[in-house]
């Protein structure tokens, strides 16, 4: 058969790894037929939303609910006391610990849940809400971890036995009742004896702020109970949408064939959608109560100020290092505030996350690592906002500690960093807190980025403007923000990371029609990173089908393979292994067929592009859609009819991309104005499957860590008021604030991953926050300046510049 | 007691009537009552520009306005610009600019700028950024949505031209 088509033209009739792929989910958003959760309407659907409790810390006296029941539209109204019976007024969390669904007794954070109101329509429920009367009875606020490590005052009474001892954590003894945990890695007395005997310690507390992950779509469900079939269909937000139905399968006692866990398009996630919330509970009991379908959807309000919280971390650190710059020790403690209950959404065996991978970028010999989790009048939450599990606070710590050892030593940060990498040969590199690093090539990465912005250049321009801001010539101080950082991520290898038991692997499961198209189902869910256009970008290069031709689905568990989800960039280190792996299965069955058809021995073909082709003899072949079709329709002997294959991946270890990220800043002391006016982020993720869609994920991260570092936070006052519960008070960059970016990169695949990608869609937030809060700092540094907190807002940025004396 | 009023506003070009109460915003007449889901929920306060509409030629947050205050108004959501058949330029453009990630803000980003490029024929990136500015992504960090935005800007103008 002759061949018309060249080689080359074949590959890029793939659309697979690498192109710039234009994705596939675009038709439906641009033309306004998405389909997210509260665009879900069933006949006779009802609304469902919650009375909130005013206060931050309350016993319950009584909830009153006749009033409401009369209100026109309302249909029943929950309480905690309807649900005990059937033991659901309390949840498990992910970490361990169990949350209200509705307050049972008393109230610890300010927006808890109350009581569910069920009505026709969202105005008749908001109707309802007005009309229940609570009685509450004010009990003291503690908002500050380190006062609630001292004082009398006990948040969970359930936790402490009636003789007055406190049982056991989740995570082991705990010191005092509004103690969670304490957690521990690395070596504590070696790295004691290091830092005090080293010549040169640097040491500083930092506080990473609350903040919250806030997708522009808040988190909602639609519950809808068959009572006929006996069947449960629960539509929602979810991050995990196999995880949600084992949680609901296990608390509500249906069994898990007879529930369906739907997650539609998502509106975003960044973390916020991965736990499990009463709105989900009350919606699954409503739904068995009226006999119909119902309906909740967060607000606003409730999305900021009760799911999902990120970061409250204070991190104390004490770094040691010889004269010259070489880093000998590593000390950290963590106070963790978790707020009211501990439901950090953490792999089990982890409850400060990856905390321990705080050692960063550097060949560091030892370290400790010392973690608190702490119980305040605050929401729960703890999730990893667009970062994974903790890595985002890990990251900033070291690299201010770096930026705090540099002034001590009166070193360029940079060359600092430099002395410190982990090198190239180093690799497979096991740390002092346990992580075995898979691949990395740091000093390459970083010299690229540093010539790139002309680094030396940009510090000759700093030291004039120092000079004329002296003189008086100017009132713009200028920033150089650095960081480098090493992200973990691709959660994780079965043997150390579960969530409430549930390993941690993934799943692809793939359908080959005879006429050479093909469907794959993902244990995953894209909330906007591209899924149905990447994950069908690996199959076409590992199958030899154009992705156009490649349907990828997610988010059906009565369709999906199960898997736990896309949070902690783990969907391409893992899920995207999976693909990778029932890709090649079916490769290798195609390989027998196509042996079979051409009248050769299987070692005799090869795979080429997009066909087996005999070995030697390229113009003798069969293409993946001929093989497609005979693997339907030619009886082969020894070879059961079909081409589909399904693989469940367990990461042998977790995925480490890094980068290194400049940023260039002025600031107006007078005014605390900070202007960004370049950003250089070079990503190293392994394999890259489309560039394009890399490069809006960073330019996405770099945005959302931007905010964090620049005025986004969760604030309360000490009442536990929370202060930032609306987007007027809770800082949410627009197009306005945010710099162009520029982006680079570096490949260096993982080792163990089938296709060598890391995960990017987190990388920029994890680095990005150390780089524009260091950039922030660097301004100051030659007034010196050591450490200021974030979030630097324009008042905490004029009020470092006045605390300096700079306004003369 | 019925507190419902009667109301007619035309929506993409269709005349719509019914009855609703007067305090009922118009987000949620058009996504819960006419089915008309593009313009979407981001925050109720007037912050995000989810919800954005073109309402008698003007860009307005549809979480803004009770439907009473819509009495009778012309209104245009992301459904009224352009389908399968004919692409809007700019809903082309999203997507060849990858102007957009999980989609939620985008019907508001795209309804906006057709009025922006009404305004402005021709801007310039900030002029972009400013006029965009009531519209919040938390996805993309805008950057490939002002290249969308200037790439749909581009091809109108050529087609004017070439009209001329
Ligand atoms: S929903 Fe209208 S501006 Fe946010
Ligand atoms: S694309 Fe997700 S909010 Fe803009």
């Amino acid at each position: 058969m002759k061949d018309e088509v060249t080689r080359d033209e074949r590959v890029d009739n793939l659309k697979g790894m690498g192109c710039s792929r234009k994705r596939v989910e675009d038709a439906r958003f641009t033309q306004g037929k998405g389909n997210y959760v509260d665009d879900i309407k069933l006949d006779g659907m009802l609304f469902g939303d919650f009375v909130r409790s005013p206060y931050a810390h309350a016993r319950i006296k009584s909830i009153d609910t006749a009033a409401a029941l009369e209100v026109p539209g309302v249909l029943a109204v929950l309480t905690a006391a309807d649900l005990e019976p059937l033991g659901l007024h309390w949840m498990p969390t992910l970490a361990g610990d169990k949350q209200m669904v509705l307050a049972d007794g008393k109230v610890l954070f300010q927006g808890q849940e109350v009581a569910y109101v069920v009505a026709e329509d969202r105005y008749a429920a908001a109707d309802g809400i007005e009309a229940v009367e609570v009685d509450y009875e004010e009990l003291p606020v503690l908002v500050d971890p380190f006062e609630a490590l001292k004082s009398d005052v006990v948040l969970r009474e359930d936790l402490v036995a009636e003789d007055g001892t406190l049982p056991d954590g989740a995570h082991g003894p705990r010191k005092h009742h509004n103690h969670i945990f304490t957690w521990e890695a690395g070596d504590k007395e070696p790295t004691e004896q290091v830092i005090a005997n080293a010549e040169v310690v640097a040491e500083e507390s930092m506080y990473y702020h609350r903040t919250h992950p806030c997708p522009l779509e808040t988190c909602g469900c639609v519950a809808s109970m068959d009572k006929v079939n006996g069947k449960l269909t629960l539509g929602g937000t979810f991050q995990a949408p196999h995880a949600i139905r084992t949680v609901v399968s296990l608390i509500s006692g249906i069994e898990e064939h007879n529930i369906r866990v739907i997650s539609p398009d998502i509106g975003g996630g960044f973390g916020n959608k991965v736990g499990a919330y009463s709105g989900y509970v009350c919606s699954v009991v409503a739904s068995i109560v009226t006999g119909k379908p119902v309906k909740w959807i967060e607000d606003r309000m409730d999305n900021l100020m009760t799911t999902a919280f990120a970061r409250d971390y204070w991190m104390k650190g004490k770094i040691s290092a010889t004269p010259e710059g070489k880093i000998t020790g590593l000390h950290c403690h963590v106070t963790a505030d978790h707020g009211g209950f501990d439901a950090c959404a953490d792999p089990t065996k982890f409850p400060a996350g990856f905390m321990n991978i705080c050692t960063g970028s550097y060949d560091i010999p030892t370290a400790y690592l010392e973690v608190d989790g702490v119980y305040t009048n605050k929401a729960p939450g703890g999730v990893s906002y667009r970062c994974s599990f903790r890595v985002t606070e890990a990251v900033y710590f070291i690299e201010r500690m770096i930026e705090v050892l540099a002034i001590k030593l009166d070193m360029d940060a940079a060359e600092l960093r430099r002395i410190n990498f982990i090198k190239k040969e180093q690799f497979p590199y096991t740390a002092a807190l346990g992580w075995e690093y898979d691949s990395g090539d740091y000093h390459t990465a970083w010299d690229k980025a540093l010539k790139a912005v002309d680094y030396d250049g940009l510090r000759a321009e700093q030291t004039q403007r120092v000079a004329d801001f002296k003189a008086g010539k100017t009132r713009k101080l200028m920033g150089i923000g650095l960081s480098f950082f090493t992200e973990i991520v691709g959660a994780g290898p079965v043997k150390n990371c579960d969530i409430l038991g549930l390993g941690m692997f993934d799943s692809c499961e793939i359908r080959i029609h005879p006429t050479g198209s093909a469907i794959a189902r993902l244990g995953t869910i894209s909330q906007g990173q591209g899924h149905a256009t990447t994950f069908a970008q690996i199959l076409a290069s590992e199958i030899g089908l154009p992705a156009d031709s490649i349907t990828i689905e997610e988010g059906d568990t009565d369709t999906a393979p199960y898997g736990l989800g896309t949070y902690g960039s783990r969907s391409t280190p893992v899920a995207g292994a999976a693909t990778a792996m029932a890709g090649r299965k079916i490769r290798a069955k195609a390989q027998m067929i196509a042996a079979y058809l051409l009248e050769v021995h299987d070692d005799d073909v090869e795979f080429d592009v997009d066909r087996f082709a005999v070995k030697g003899a390229p113009e003798k072949f069969k293409t993946m859609k001929e093989i497609a079709f005979a693997a339907y329709n030619q009886a082969i002997p020894g070879l059961e009819p079909g081409l589909e294959a399904v693989s469940y991946y367990d990461p042998p270890n977790m995925t480490y991309p890094f980068g290194a990220y400049v940023c260039v800043m002025d600031i107006d002391v007078d005014t605390g104005v900070p202007d960004i006016r370049r950003f250089y982020a070079l990503d190293d993720c392994g394999t890259r499957i489309n560039p394009m869609i890399i490069e809006g994920q960073v330019h996405g991260g770099l945005t959302e860590a931007l905010a964090v570092a620049l005025g986004q936070e969760i604030a309360y006052d000490k009442m536990g008021n929370c202060k930032t519960g609306t987007l007027m008070d809770f800082f949410l960059p627009t197009a306005w604030e945010v710099p162009n970016y520029e982006t680079d990169y570096t490949v260096t695949p993982s080792p163990h991953h089938p296709i060598g990608a890391k995960g990017v869609g987190e990388s920029p937030h994890v680095g990005g926050v150390p780089c524009f809060s260091n950039a922030v700092q660097d301004a100051f540094r030659p007034f010196g300046n050591t450490h200021t907190n974030m979030p630097h807002d324009h008042w905490r940025i004029w009020k470092t510049a006045n605390d300096l004396g700079l306004h003369g | 007691m019925s507190k419902k009023q009667h109301y007619a506003i035309t929506v993409n070009g269709k005349e719509e009537e019914f009855l609703a109460e007067p305090r009922e915003l118009l987000i949620y007449t058009l996504r819960e009552r006419l089915n008309i889901t593009g313009p979407h929920i981001g925050c109720e306060t007037s912050h995000c520009g989810a919800c954005t509409v073109t309402i008698d030629g003007k860009s307005v947050k549809a979480c803004t306005m009770f439907v009473a205050q819509a009495n009778g108004k012309d209104i245009t959501t992301i459904e009224g610009i352009g389908g399968p058949d004919n692409l809007h330029p700019l809903q082309n453009a999203f997507k060849e600019h990858h102007g957009l990630q999980c989609g939620y803000c985008t019907p508001g980003m795209i309804i906006r700028a057709t009025k922006l490029l009404e305004e402005i024929p021709n801007p310039t990136e900030e002029e972009i950024r400013f006029g965009m500015s009531g519209n919040i992504c938390r996805c993309t960090g805008y950057q490939n949505i002002v290249k969308s935005i200037q790439a749909a800007a581009a091809e109108m103008n050529a087609a004017k031209e070439a009209a001329e």
